[in-house]
Order: C-alpha cells, then sequence, then structure tokens
C-alpha cells in the first residue's frame, strides 16, 4: 500500500468529516442559540481533527521508515557483509533497496524464478535477467544473500505501511468523530481554525529557515571532513591550486589547495563586470527615474528588466561563441594579445548581466528621494543635472551602494559565464587579457570529476562553497544594513 | 462669472511702493483641466502679499507659476503674461535658473537636503559662484543664518546635518538658504502649517524683519497670519482671482460677498 494510497484514504475521511461537521451545524444554528462561528467554520473544524493527526503521523512515518527498515535488513545480512570494504558495502545495500523496489512488479512466474535463485537451485544472472525485463537494472548477479534480503525489506515494508494505514485510519476516524460531536453552538470554530492556519503559516517559513540552515551544515561538516586531509593554511593561504587529479587515490600525494589564485580570479572577474555594471547602471537609472518622459519608461524599463530575465547559461555561450572571439580579433587588430577565455570577455559580460540589478533597484531608490528635495534646489536655480549631483545622488547614495553590493554579490556567486567565459587555469595575475579561474568553476570542475566522493580532491569543493558562501552573506548582510539604515531617513 | 479687480488703497493704508510683480489675464491648465482663470495682481516691492482662499482654490499654484516651478509638471500650461520689473518670465529667452534665484522659495513642509547645515546654505552661493573665496563664502552663511535669526542657534553646530534641527528651525533653515542666492522675491507656500504655534511666531517675526528688503508672497491657510504678518491680501475661491487689495480693507470691509463668506467662516 504506497503512500499516496493512505493520504487519499485520509482526505477523504476529511472530506467527510468537512459534510459532517458542516451538517450538524446546521442543525444546531436551527436552534434557539446563536452560533459563535460562520457555519463553514465548523466544518473546517472537523475536517481539520480529522485529517492532521493523520498527515502529522504519516509524514513522521515517512520520514523514519527507510532508515528503520534498513537497520532491520542490515542485522539479517551475513557476516562476511561486515567485512566488505565501505563502497561495496553501500553497493549491495544498493542492490537490497532496487531488488526490493522490484519485487513487488513481478508476476507469479518471475517471483517463482527469484524465489529458486534465492535457495540457490538457479544461477543468480538468471534472476538478473528476469529483474532487467521488469526495469529493474543491476550492475551485477545479485548474490543470493541480496536477493534473500530484498525479499525481507519488501514484506517488511508491506508491513510497515499496513500499519500505518491502519493507525492513521483510526486516528483520522476518531478524529472526525471527536471533531464532529465536539460541534455546538459555543464551540469557538472560528478561533481553532484561525490557529491552524497560523501554525501553517509559520510551518512554511520554518521549512525555508531550516533549508538554509541544513543546507550551511552539511556544507559545514564536509568542509571539516576536508580539513582534516589538508592544512587551513594550505587551503586559505596557498598561492597554488594543483588538486592532483591524475594522483588521486593514492595516499602520499595530497595536492595543493590554494583558494589565493581562485579568490583573485572571482574578485578580478566582479571587480571588471562592476566596473561595467555601475556607471551604465547608474546612468540609465538617473536617466530613468529623472529625465524619461512616461512613454519611453514605460518601454524602456521593462526592456532592461529583460535583460535579468535571460538565462545565464545564454549569457555564457554568447561569451563563449561571440563575444570572446570578437574581443580577441579586435584585440589582434590593435597589437594586444587577448586570450578568448579572459577576464575580460567574462568580466565584461558578467557586467551586462548585472546591469539591470544595479539600474532597477537603484532607479528605486533615486525614485524615493522626495520630490520636496528637488523642488528646494530648483527653487535655488539649480539646473537638473546640478540638482541630481548635489542633492538627489547624495541623497540616494547609501541605498545605491547597497544596490552595488548586491550586485557584488551576484557578481561573485555568478557560475554559468566563468564556466564557459573565464578559463579554468588558476592563475595569480593582473593581466585582463589573461585566463583566470573563480571559485564557483573549481566548484564545478571537482564534482563533476570522476572521482571518489571522500578524496579531498571533491571535498575541497566544500570548503570553497562555504568560503563563497561567507563573503557574499557577509556582502548582502552589509547591503542591507546600508539601505535600512538609509530608509529610516524618510519614513 | 465677470468681476473686476479694483486697485485702490484703502483710506488710512500705508502708502505701499510701486509694483514688482504684475500678472496679467494669467490662465493654468493641468492637462483638460483649468485650474487658474484670467488671474490679475500686482504684487508690491518690499512688503508681504498673502494669497488666501479654500484648499483647491489655485493660490499654491498662482505662486508656483511666479518662479515656473510648474515647469518641472509636464502637463501643467501657462497662457497669459506675467512681468517681475518689467521683464516677462514666461519670455522663451529667460533663463529660468536665473529667474529661479531671483524669486527665492520656501515650501510648506521644511525640506532641508541631507547635508549639514553649512552645506545646505552654501549650495546656493555655490552653484551661481557668488562668493570667491571660502572665507567670503563662510561670511555669507554666517549673514544669512543671523537673518534668519538662527545663528545663536546652530552657530556651534554648523557642520551637523540639517534633518536634524526641530521643524521650526528647519523652515527658518530653508529661508535661511533662499536669502542665500540674494533674492528679489521671496514665496512662501504655507511656510508654517507643518509648525507648532511658537515656531509659527518665529517666522511670523522673521517675515516682518525680512520684508525691509525683499518682496515677500505667502500663501496660508490661516487668516489670522494673513492679517497678521501681510500688506496685501488675494482672496482666491475656485480658481479665480475673487478680490485683491490691502489687507485691512480685506479683512473689515470687504466688497466681494464671497470673500465676507470666507473671511468669517461661513465656507472653507
Amino acid at each position: 500500500m504506497s503512500y499516496s494510497t493512505i493520504l487519499a484514504g485520509v482526505a477523504i475521511l476529511a472530506v467527510i468529516a468537512f459534510v459532517g461537521g458542516l451538517v450538524r451545524a446546521r442543525g444546531h444554528a436551527a436552534g434557539p442559540v446563536k452560533m459563535h462561528s460562520q457555519l463553514g467554520y465548523y466544518g473546517w473544524y472537523a475536517a481539520v481533527l480529522a485529517a492532521l493527526p493523520a498527515a502529522i503521523l504519516i509524514t513522521v512515518w515517512a520520514a523514519s521508515e527507510p532508515a528503520v527498515l534498513s537497520r532491520l535488513v542490515a542485522r539479517e545480512l551475513p557476516a562476511t557483509v561486515d567485512t566488505l570494504n565501505a563502497a561495496q558495502h553501500s553497493l549491495a545495500m544498493g542492490q537490497i533497496q532496487s531488488i526490493s523496489e522490484g519485487l513487488p512488479k513481478l508476476g507469479a512466474a518471475d517471483l517463482a524464478i527469484i524465489k529458486k535463485a534465492r535457495l540457490g537451485f538457479t544461477p543468480v544472472e538468471e534472476a538478473q535477467r528476469v529483474l532487467k525485463e521488469h526495469g529493474i537494472v543491476l550492475g551485477s548477479p545479485p548474490p543470493p544473500y541480496v536477493i534473500n534480503a530484498a525479499a525481507d525489506l519488501t514484506e517488511n515494508r508491506a508491513i510497515s505501511r499496513y500499519l500505518l494505514a491502519a493507525i492513521a485510519g483510526l486516528l483520522a476516524i476518531g478524529g472526525l468523530f471527536y471533531g464532529v460531536r465536539s460541534i455546538r453552538p459555543r464551540l469557538r470554530a472560528r478561533n481553532a481554525v484561525e490557529k491552524v492556519m497560523l501554525g501553517g503559516l509559520a510551518a512554511a517559513s520554518t521549512v525555508a529557515i531550516l533549508t538554509t540552515v541544513g543546507i550551511v551544515f552539511s556544507v559545514l561538516f564536509e568542509t571539516i571532513h576536508f580539513f582534516q586531509g589538508v592544512s587551513p593554511s594550505n587551503f586559505f593561504f596557498g598561492t597554488v591550486w594543483d588538486p592532483r587529479f591524475s594522483a588521486a587515490g593514492s595516499a602520499d600525494t595530497i595536492g595543493q589547495f590554494g583558494l589565493l589564485p581562485l579568490l583573485w580570479g572571482t574578485l578580478f572577474i566582479s571587480f571588471v563586470a562592476l566596473a561595467v555594471a555601475v556607471p551604465i547602471g547608474l546612468m540609465s537609472a538617473i536617466y530613468m527615474s529623472e529625465y524619461a518622459s512616461q512613454g519611453v519608461r514605460d518601454v524602456a524599463k521593462p526592456a532592461l528588466e529583460i535583460l535579468a530575465g535571460i538565462p545565464t547559461i545564454v549569457y555564457g555561450f554568447f561569451a563563449l561563441i561571440t563575444f570572446g572571439p570578437l574581443l580577441r580579433d579586435v584585440g589582434a587588430m590593435v597589437g594586444l594579445e587577448i586570450a578568448a577565455t579572459s577576464v575580460l570577455t567574462a568580466g565584461i559580460v558578467m557586467g551586462v548581466m548585472i546591469i539591470p540589478f544595479v539600474s532597477s533597484l537603484s532607479d528605486d531608490i533615486i525614485s524615493a528621494v522626495p520630490q520636496s528635495l528637488r523642488e528646494g534646489s530648483y527653487g535655488l536655480g539649480a539646473t537638473q543635472s546640478e540638482t541630481i549631483k548635489r542633492v538627489v545622488i547624495p541623497a540616494a547614495l547609501p541605498g545605491i551602494v547597497g544596490a552595488i553590493l548586491l550586485a557584488a554579490s551576484r557578481a561573485i556567486g555568478e557560475t554559468m559565464i566563468v564556466v564557459l567565459a573565464a578559463g579554468i587555469a588558476a592563475n595569480l595575475t593582473l593581466n585582463p587579457f589573461e585566463p583566470v579561474t573563480t571559485i564557483t568553476v573549481k566548484i564545478v570542475s571537482q564534482l563533476t570529476g570522476d572521482l571518489e566522493f571522500d578524496s579531498p580532491q571533491t571535498l575541497v569543493a566544500f570548503a570553497l562553497g562555504l568560503t563563497l558562501f561567507v563573503i557574499t552573506l557577509a556582502l548582502n548582510v552589509y547591503a542591507l544594513y546600508i539601505v535600512r539604515t538609509y530608509r529610516e531617513e524618510y519614513e | 462669472m465677470e468681476h473686476q479687480v479694483v486697485h485702490r488703497e484703502a483710506i488710512g493704508a500705508e502708502p505701499l511702493q510701486p509694483a514688482t510683480i504684475i500678472a496679467r489675464n494669467v490662465n493654468v491648465f493641468y492637462g483638460a483641466k483649468q485650474a487658474l482663470f484670467n488671474v490679475d495682481v500686482d504684487v508690491p516691492r518690499n512688503a508681504i502679499t498673502a494669497f488666501i482662499g479654500p484648499s483647491g482654490c489655485g493660490k499654491s499654484t498662482f505662486l508656483r507659476c511666479l518662479n515656473r516651478m510648474n515647469d518641472t509638471i509636464p502637463i501643467c500650461k501657462v497662457t497669459g503674461k506675467i512681468m517681475l520689473d518689467g521683464q516677462d518670465i514666461y519670455d522663451p529667452d529667460l533663463d529660468v535658473v536665473e529667474l529661479r534665484a531671483r524669486v527665492g522659495m520656501v515650501f510648506q513642509k521644511p525640506n532641508p537636503f541631507p547635508k549639514s547645515i553649512y552645506e545646505n546654505i552654501a549650495y546656493g552661493p555655490r552653484i551661481h559662484g557668488l562668493t570667491r573665496t571660502k572665507k567670503e563664502l563662510d561670511e555669507l552663511v554666517e549673514q544669512c543664518l543671523e537673518k534668519a535669526g538662527l545663528l545663536k542657534e546652530v552657530h556651534d553646530r554648523m557642520h551637523e546635518p540639517g534633518t536634524g534641527l526641530s521643524g521650526g528651525q528647519q523652515q527658518r533653515l530653508c529661508i535661511a538658504r533662499a536669502i542665500a542666492t540674494r533674492p528679489d522675491v521671496i514665496l512662501m507656500d504655507e511656510p508654517c502649517s507643518a509648525l507648532d504655534p511658537i515656531a509659527t511666531a518665529k517666522v511670523e517675526e522673521l517675515m516682518d524683519e525680512l520684508k525691509e528688503n525683499y518682496t515677500i508672497i505667502i500663501v496660508t491657510h490661516s487668516m489670522q497670519q494673513a492679517a497678521r504678518v501681510s500688506q496685501r491680501t488675494a482672496f482666491f475661491h475656485l480658481g479665480k482671482l475673487v478680490e485683491v487689495g490691502d489687507t485691512r480693507q480685506i479683512f473689515t470691509n470687504p466688497r466681494d460677498k464671497r470673500t465676507q463668506d470666507y473671511i468669517t467662516g461661513r465656507f472653507g
């Protein structure tokens, strides 16, 4: 019995409870005592009582079932399994998992074959073939003990689901009866439903926050794991990035994981991007908010914001295929040697990408400067550009700085453009015409490599990710702080 | 509705100097809506002229015509003639920036720039290059603060933000700021409506002193204020100038029924 069947059953009971609550409330409404809430609330009250406890039970059950079941299976495995190394062990567990998921799909004849294989009467290759016919592809023929365990697992899972269905059904029916019977005119159904609403909203925001916390901690633990193999000083102060992919696996070579070239590449490209985006974005924001007529603004502002909607991968291949070669050819014409993937290529394209961030945020901030300040300046005989330069921009400056910092944190975390357009060589260079690489690029290449997961070559991605996270978080917090201080001035 | 604008001084009024602003046949449109109808008014030099009338009567609109502040509103159109010392201020050849330096303005809500007190006042002189050295600028700033009666209160915090002052002080700072560009005329758009009575009294006192050297036009909702500070009063109603004359005459012996109804509080 699957979770969806159980959930559907609970939902049906909830509907019955709703209707029952409504009918009972209607009966009371005809009586002499005035109802506390509108009738619909009594229906919801009964439905919530029927569905909520059962739903919570199902959620908890679903979260804990796999762990419990695999613990039960592991206990029954032969002692030889414990002697396997970690990779082989997890392979065996994986096979058990997938076979047990496949077993319920088999017909009686196929099940018989599996059974024979399990007892050793049929070669295990036969079992592998039968399973493959039903879409379960195994890398190697399953040993009998695996088939055994899988059969146990299937059985246990079925028991677990029936148990759950029974308990959840009892809970829902109990809730239904309690809910419907407790309806009387003075029952404050409206307040109770309100509380459930509140709980639902709070739960939604908790999910978002817990997810963030969970991500941070999982990255943090892997980072700690990484630093057990590589010293922090090697990582934070090393100037050489050479993770030694080829030597991975052999214990004596660790490789060098110097963060500095990557950090430098990230900052260098972000700096170029900001050098492009800040002047253009700011000037277009000033034009939009101060000079453009309504008609121009109605067209130009959405057009600029479309720029923010272009997927960054599109920017990436634009940089790789069009802009990089163009820049190289132009450079060659004036005698400059520009690599097709370079700081300049990635920086400029990334700058174009973040123009809308700068311009749109700055536009809002400049528009928020009170009109009375502009009039005060005009009233003293200042021209429009003097007013903008000396009154409007200084008044909006904290907010603009905040906008720029937010754009900077976008640039630092940007991945697709630099993967395609910045190169992969970790260079510690001041020359913007040379390729460099960034933190994000290296995270991609370390994780997509064909390496064991717990080697430092892979784990370094988490250390890099955490570093990036700390940098962008600090920038965001500082930017929000600045923007908030600014807001207090006019409200 | 036809009405005659009569310029006759009431008996016993102090003699006023010749007009510095002469407006004739001024009409203002916001898009298709007409906000002012054929306004004719003379504003005498070195005196305070008050514009009164109920909300939406066009008095602020007319005030904003006098330094062409309405230019900042794209749909606003002004016709007719407004002369400042014999020069048509709507002449296409006239530099509106220069005009606004000559016709200063103080707004309803105090609007100091988010800069220091010093920088607020130095703003106009810097833009127009009125001073050559730092010392001259310092002196000018002090003079203006002195004239606005603010110097004593702020002399030890000239470099602190102007937004940190109280409402009344901020409004006097705005007046000081307006004086700093050496205007001939100062327009005040309900300058005391956001102030408490004590701050209002200070600003009124200041206006009375300033009228020795400046032509002041004040828009006000308070008839008491108009009666207290002004020498001439113009009453606007529904976009029309109903009556203009000596303040004492307007408040004691209005010629028009509508003026009488307004000042006796029957509407407005």
